[in-house]
């Protein structure tokens, strides 16, 4: 692997230095993708396009009329649209679909002079833990590539651990920007629900998708969220709370007598790997003996977490999955001349979309078929709201909540393939902030016997996102 | 309550997907196991507790009537399986 700087600070300095200049860095990158070709991170690379920008935007930089993300490359999530770009979402559903208009988070990025060098591999419409689900082949992990990477954001979170880019915007639903960063070494943000627009984001389940930032550098994630949040009248769930300077509010020093942080034993009970509970738990330690109050807090309802998860996420899939039916665009199944419309669109589904896919599909529909829907979608809509009131109640004693980010590190290709409930287990620890719609984010925290990282995870108060970040730079 | 075959069934028609005998049979495996699992939220008294509807507060949000510029129609139909503006083109929907 050839040597990739690891933040944007690092790349402007040797810019200035005229050690590097950023063609040079895009070489280097897309060297790192075709010698790691068996990691499977990317889907498409925009070698010729990446290029021609970096000397575009190196002139800016030695003109000093570059934009604030100028030197970042970034590599982009397959659900993500990036305008006359293929988006495929990892399916064969939408193999063939380019992208008509650039997401919002997209043309903000743009604007500050970001180069986006591909797009990245990921679990079909996101719906998976390992980037097994993709039609275009597993993502393996760059620390071990019989394992994992996590998922859905697998390829984002290689693509940067791998040094074939600097960051990643990736999507989060349950855990898929943490979860893949936590198994890869780096920082996942997910941000508070509503606080990156999901304008140009292919949906999966609505309430609870959000955009997230993949990262080498606490920093980097910083520039790129005051880039990319805040209002767009396209999304009228993104919120119109201002937006914070993120950077210049993480390089503010804490007291740490002024925050406590909050404990949740439920989160370091069964399941979890004895080397990450100790791992997190000396952390822990560490910041009580730097003066940070700790304090143990309850989150009752941790038990229905993953239940309440599923029974949402699948309803609201089934009825946004329910646009894929070969009419004006994506996958069509080649039919007999006899076939009608309704043989169309089954066929097309049919051939379309993958095993998890259908599965949850499946399951999505029959929670909300008559007779089941309120048996399970609406009671499990009424625990949602219990579990928000946890954290409600949490946050009242506590300013944030720090918990492993996943219950193991990363495992084996194939190991969970077969028990779709097991493989949902592993996204316990992640799923609660996008039940309740906070952020959180996941940052190394050290190593387990066989060399995979370890994540902790900092969950805050609703657009608390300075709050969680200035923390994670603290603790890091 | 465990799903029936026939229930896979009906849900597939439903949700316009076609599974041959062997996958209907491992997904009402798979959605037993699933829903006996989800069966826990049966636990929780939930009696008194309203369904939570939209995360965040929501308030009404108005914009001026202005006409502005969408995507062209060329555009949208460079994504169609029969390339045919400005109809998307469909199999028969009325049987003889």
């Amino acid at each position: 692997m050839k040597p990739v700087p690891r933040s944007l600070s690092e790349i402007r300095d040797l810019i200035k230095e005229g050690k590097i200049t950023l063609p040079n860095l895009i070489n280097s990158c897309l060297e790192n993708i075709k010698s790691q070709k068996d990691l499977n991170a990317f889907i498409s690379v925009f070698e010729k396009d990446a290029m021609q920008n970096a000397e575009i935007v190196q002139k800016k930089i030695i003109g000093g009329k570059a934009g604030k993300l100028a030197g970042l490359v970034i590599s982009v999530k397959d659900v993500i649209s990036v305008k006359d770009r293929l988006m495929t979402c990892g399916s064969k559903m939408l193999s063939n679909y380019t992208a008509p208009y650039n997401a919002t988070a997209i043309e903000r990025i743009l604007k500050e002079d970001a180069i986006i060098i591909g797009k990245t591999n990921c679990d079909e419409f996101a719906m998976g833990s390992s980037n097994e689900n993709s039609y275009f082949g597993a993502v393996r992990n760059p620390f071990d590539s019989k394992r994992v990477p996590g998922g859905s954001s697998g390829g984002s979170a290689v693509s940067v651990a791998a040094g074939m880019c600097t960051a990643s915007l990736g999507s989060d639903t349950g855990g898929s920007v943490r979860q893949p960063a936590s198994f890869c070494g780096i920082t996942g943000l997910k941000v508070t629900y509503g606080r990156i627009s999901r304008y140009g984001l292919t949906a999966f389940a609505s309430s609870f998708d959000s955009i997230g930032i993949l990262a080498n550098d606490i920093n980097d994630t910083a520039e790129i969220l005051n880039c990319i949040s805040g209002y767009d009248e396209n999304d009228i769930t993104s919120s119109k709370k201002p937006v914070r300077d993120y950077y210049k509010e993480i390089q503010k020093e804490i007291n740490p007598k002024d925050i406590i942080i909050g404990y949740a034993k439920e989160a370091f009970e069964t399941g979890i790997q004895d080397e990450i509970r100790e791992t997190i738990l000396l952390k822990l330690e560490e910041l009580s003996k730097r003066g940070y109050r700790v304090k143990e807090i309850s989150l009752p309802n941790t038990d229905y977490i993953i239940p309440v998860y599923y029974i949402l996420t699948s309803a609201e899939c089934s009825s946004n999955l329910s646009r894929y039916d070969g009419v004006r665009y994506g996958y069509r199944a080649e039919l007999e001349a006899t076939d009608g419309i309704e043989e169309m669109y089954t066929r097309t589904r049919s051939e379309g979309f993958g095993e998890e896919v259908k599965r949850r599909i499946m399951l999505g529909t029959y929670v909300l078929s008559s007779g089941y829907y309120e048996q399970y979608y609406k009671k499990a809509q009424k625990a949602r709201q219990l579990i928000i009131k946890d954290f409600g109640n949490a946050f009242k004693k506590a300013d944030y909540i720090i918990t492993p980010t996943t219950p193991t590190t990363a495992f084996k290709i194939s190991e969970k393939t077969d028990n779709p409930l097991e493989m949902y287990m592993s996204d316990i620890l992640t799923v609660s902030a996008n039940l309740a719609g906070l952020p959180a984010v996941s940052i190394p925290a050290g190593k387990d016997k066989n060399g995979l990282p370890v994540g902790l995870q900092i969950t805050g108060k609703k657009f608390d996102e300075a709050g969680i970040l200035r923390l994670a730079k603290y603790i890091l | 309550m465990a799903v029936t075959l026939l229930e896979v069934e009906k849900i597939s028609k439903l949700a316009k997907l076609r599974f041959d005998d062997t996958q209907k049979n491992k997904l009402q495996e798979d959605m037993n196991r699933i829903l006996d699992y989800v069966e826990k939220i049966n636990e929780l008294n939930l009696s008194k507790v309203e369904p939570a509807g939209n995360i965040n507060e929501t308030y009404n949000l108005f914009r001026k009537d202005e006409i502005k510029q969408n995507l062209k129609q060329e555009e949208i139909f460079k994504n169609t399986f029969t390339k045919s503006p400005p109809f998307f083109k469909v199999p028969k929907v009325i049987k003889k």
